[in-house]
C-alpha cells in the first residue's frame, strides 16, 4: 500500500513563470524512506512543502494514507516535519518544544511527559529538557527538532535538509543515527537533500530531481550504477561518473568503442549503433588500471595523484579527455607516468550525445 | 585613548545631558518657594518640601487632567496595538499589492503638522458628538502612534522566522494559535517598545489635545493653559508632574526590552 501518493503536481510561483514542480508524480510506500535529491532550485523543497501543506499546488493531487489531503491545511494532514533551520521555539524549554505537537493535540499532561521522556532518551536529550534552545549547541538543537517530530507518532515524517546546518563531522555521525532512529520507528519518510552522499546512504529509494521533474527514481545503488541520463551520473557519486565521447566501430566480430585511435571492448548489444557517436559513462571505481601494457587496454597519462587513504584517486588524460580513476591504496604511480586502462564492457553505460539519455539497444 | 574609553565618555555625556535638567526640575519642584530665589541656587536638596507640589496638585483641573491623560494614554496603547500589530505582521510577512504605498501612507500622518490635522478633526468630532471627549484625543493619538507601532512590530516580526510558524502549524496549531503561541511571545519586547513610544507620545502631545477638548483636558493641555501665567515655582512643579509618569512608565517597560530568553532586542 502506498502511503504518500502524489499525482501530476504542478506549481509555479509566478503565473507563466518557470514551474517549480512540473507535473510530478510519486508514490512512497508505507514505511519507506524516500530521498528527494537534486541541485538547488530543482523543486525538491517545493514538492516537500506541498506534501506538508505549507504550499498550495496549482494543480494535481496529494493523498496521504489513502485520504486526499490536497486542500487540507498542514495541521489536519497528520504529519510531522523537521525543518532546515530546525525552527524550534526559542522561548520554550526543550521539554515544551518536544511536547508542542502533543499539547496542540490535547494529549493529557502525564501522557505528554511520558512520551517526551521517551523521545528525549532516543535522542540523548534527557539532561537538557529544562534548558532553553539558546543554551544548546547546533547539534543538540537539531536533536530537539527531530525529537519534536518523532514524538507525535505521525504516519508521515517529512525532513527538509535537516543535516545541512551541521558541521561535517557531526553530519556524518548524525546521519547514521537518524537512519537508525527512522528504522526503529518505521515511519514513512520523505527526505529532501542536495547532498548526494546523504541521499545514497539514507534512502530506501532516491528520486533525483532536476528542473521541477523527477528524472530517475530507484534504489540508491541502481540509480548509482545505471543512471538514466548524463545528469544523474554526474550528480550522484563522488567523483562523478566519467563521460567520454566515442564512436562505435566494428573490429572483426563485435562492436568496439573508438576513443581517438584507441579501441575499447564494447557490449555486443551495440551492433545497431555502429558508425555513430556515443557518450561512454563509466564510474571511477569500474576502471582497471595497470602500469604495464596489455592487449585490449588503452593508454593514458597520469596528471594528478590523490591518495585519499581508502583509495588512490587518479586524474588521467585519455586523448583529449580528462577522466577520474579510483584504484587500490597501494597503487604507486607518479604524474606524467603512462598507465593502461580497461573496463569491463558490462560496467560501461552508453548515452546518446544529443539527448544525454541512456541508450537501450 | 582607546575606543572603549571614548564610548564611555560619550555615554556619560549623553546621560548628563538628559539627566541634569531632570534633576534640576525635580530639585526645584521639591524645594520650598523661598529656596528657589536664593543665590547661588543650592545644588543639593537642602530644604526639601512638598508644599509647591501640593499647591500645584490642588489647582483646579490638575487631578482630572491627570486621569484624562492616563485614560487617553492607555486607550491609545490598546487601540494602536490592536490596529498596529496586525498591520506590522502583514507588512512583515506578506508581499501584498500596495505594501510600499501603505507604509508611506502611514507615515503621512506624521508629515502634517498636528494643528493642520486637528482643526478638521475638531469639526468632524463636533458633528459626530465626540468633541471634548477623551475618545477624540485617543483617536488622534492612535493615528499619530500607528506608524511607529506598525514599523516597530514589523521589524520584530521579520526577526521571528517563518519556519517557526510553519512548524507550529504542521504540529497542529491553527494560524491564529501559531501566532499567539509562537510569534507573539517572541515579539513582546518589540510590542513593549511600541507601547512605550505610544504612551510617551500621547502623554506629551499638547496641541491636538488642546484643540480637541475644552473641559476634558489632558494634563499637558491643562498645564499649558493654566501655568503660562503662574509663578515660577508652579511651573517647576508642573514640569515635574509631567515628566514623572513617563519616566516611571519607561522604567517599568524597560525590562521587557532587554534580554528576554537570553536574546537581545533585534
Amino acid at each position: 500500500m502506498s502511503d504518500i501518493v502524489v499525482r501530476n503536481l504542478v506549481k509555479a510561483y509566478t503565473p507563466d513563470g518557470p514551474r517549480a514542480t512540473d507535473d510530478v508524480s510519486l508514490e512512497v510506500a508505507e514505511g519507506e524512506f524516500l530521498v528527494l535529491v537534486g541541485p538547488s532550485g530543482c523543486g525538491k523543497t517545493t514538492l516537500l512543502r506541498m506534501v506538508a501543506g505549507l504550499e498550495r499546488p496549482d494543480s494535481g493531487t496529494i493523498s496521504i494514507g489513502g485520504r486526499d489531503v490536497t486542500r487540507l491545511p498542514a495541521r489536519e494532514r497528520g504529519l510531522s516535519m523537521v525543518f532546515q533551520s530546525y525552527a524550534i521555539f526559542p522561548h520554550m524549554k526543550v521539554r515544551q518544544n518536544i511536547g508542542f505537537g502533543l499539547a496542540m493535540r490535547k494529549v493529557p499532561g502525564n501522557e505528554i511527559d511520558r512520551r517526551v521522556r521517551r523521545a528525549a532518551e532516543l535522542l540523548h536529550l534527557e539532561d537538557y529538557l529544562d534548558r532553553y534552545p539558546a543554551q544548546l549547541s547546533g547539534g543538540q538543537r537539531q536533536r530537539v527538532a527531530v525529537a519534536r517530530a518523532i514524538v507525535v507518532d505521525a504516519v508521515v515524517l517529512l525532513m527538509d535538509e535537516p543535516l545541512s546546518n551541521l558541521d561535517a563531522l557531526l553530519r556524518l555521525e548524525f546521519r547514521a543515527e537518524l537512519k537508525k532512529i527512522v528504522r526503529q520507528i518505521g515511519t514513512t519518510t520523505l527526505y529532501v537533500t542536495h547532498d548526494q552522499a546523504e541521499a545514497m546512504s539514507l534512502g530506501d529509494r532516491v528520486a533525483v530531481m532536476r528542473g521541477g521533474r523527477i528524472v530517475q527514481i530507484g534504489a540508491p545503488l541502481d540509480v548509482y550504477d545505471r543512471p538514466s541520463e548524463r545528469f544523474v551520473g554526474g550528480f550522484l557519486g563522488a567523483p562523478p561518473m566519467n563521460f567520454i565521447p566515442a564512436t562505435v566501430a566494428r573490429n572483426g566480430g563485435g562492436p568496439v568503442l573508438a576513443l581517438g585511435d584507441q579501441h575499447l571492448a564494447a557490449p555486443s548489444t551495440l551492433d545497431e549503433w555502429v558508425g555513430r557517436p556515443v557518450l561512454v559513462g563509466v564510474r571511477a571505481e569500474n576502471i582497471e588500471v595497470s602500469t604495464e601494457a596489455a592487449p585490449g587496454w588503452v593508454t593514458a597519462t597520469v596528471e594528478v595523484v590523490e591518495p585519499t587513504g581508502a583509495a588512490v584517486l587518479l586524474t588521467v588524460r585519455l586523448g583529449e579527455h580528462q577522466i577520474k580513476v579510483q584504484t587500490a591504496p597501494g597503487f604507486r604511480v607518479a604524474p606524467d607516468d603512462t598507465v593502461w586502462l580497461r573496463s569491463a564492457p558490462e560496467a560501461l553505460r552508453l548515452y546518446d550525445p544529443e539527448t544525454s539519455l541512456v541508450l537501450r539497444p | 585613548m582607546n575606543r572603549r574609553v571614548w564610548v564611555q565618555i560619550a555615554c556619560v555625556a549623553i546621560t548628563l545631558f538628559m539627566g541634569v535638567p531632570l534633576y534640576f526640575i525635580a530639585l526645584a519642584a521639591l524645594s520650598s518657594r523661598e529656596s528657589l530665589n536664593r543665590f547661588p541656587m543650592p545644588m543639593l536638596p537642602t530644604d526639601p518640601s512638598v508644599e509647591t507640589l501640593r499647591t500645584f496638585l490642588d489647582t483646579t483641573g490638575i487631578v482630572p487632567g491627570f486621569v484624562n491623560s492616563l485614560t487617553v494614554g492607555i486607550g491609545t496603547i490598546v487601540l494602536s496595538l490592536l490596529i498596529g500589530v496586525p498591520g506590522g505582521y502583514a507588512v512583515a510577512r506578506y508581499a501584498f499589492r500596495g505594501r510600499g504605498p501603505y507604509q508611506m501612507f502611514l507615515l503621512l500622518t506624521r508629515a502634517l503638522p498636528i494643528v493642520v490635522l486637528s482643526v478638521p478633526l475638531a469639526r468632524i468630532f463636533l458633528n459626530a458628538g465626540l468633541y471634548d471627549t477623551t475618545y477624540a484625543v485617543t483617536l488622534l493619538h492612535t493615528a499619530l502612534a500607528l506608524p511607529t507601532t506598525v514599523l516597530i512590530t514589523a521589524a520584530i516580526f521579520v526577526g521571528v522566522s517563518r519556519e517557526q510558524e510553519e512548524a507550529a502549524m504542521v504540529f497542529g496549531a491553527s494560524p491564529l494559535k501559531a501566532f499567539l503561541r509562537v510569534v507573539m511571545p517572541q515579539a513582546l519586547p518589540g510590542i513593549a517598545a511600541a507601547a512605550m513610544f505610544t504612551f510617551v507620545l500621547s502623554w506629551n502631545e499638547v496641541l491636538g489635545a488642546t484643540i480637541l477638548t475644552l473641559n476634558q483636558r489632558t494634563l499637558p493641555a491643562q498645564v499649558l493653559t493654566t501655568l503660562s501665567d503662574s509663578p515660577l515655582a508652579y511651573r517647576f512643579a508642573g514640569g515635574f508632574a509631567l515628566v514623572l509618569p513617563a519616566v516611571v512608565f519607561i522604567a517599568i517597560m524597560r525590562r521587557y526590552l532587554l534580554n528576554m530568553w537570553g536574546t537581545t532586542l533585534r
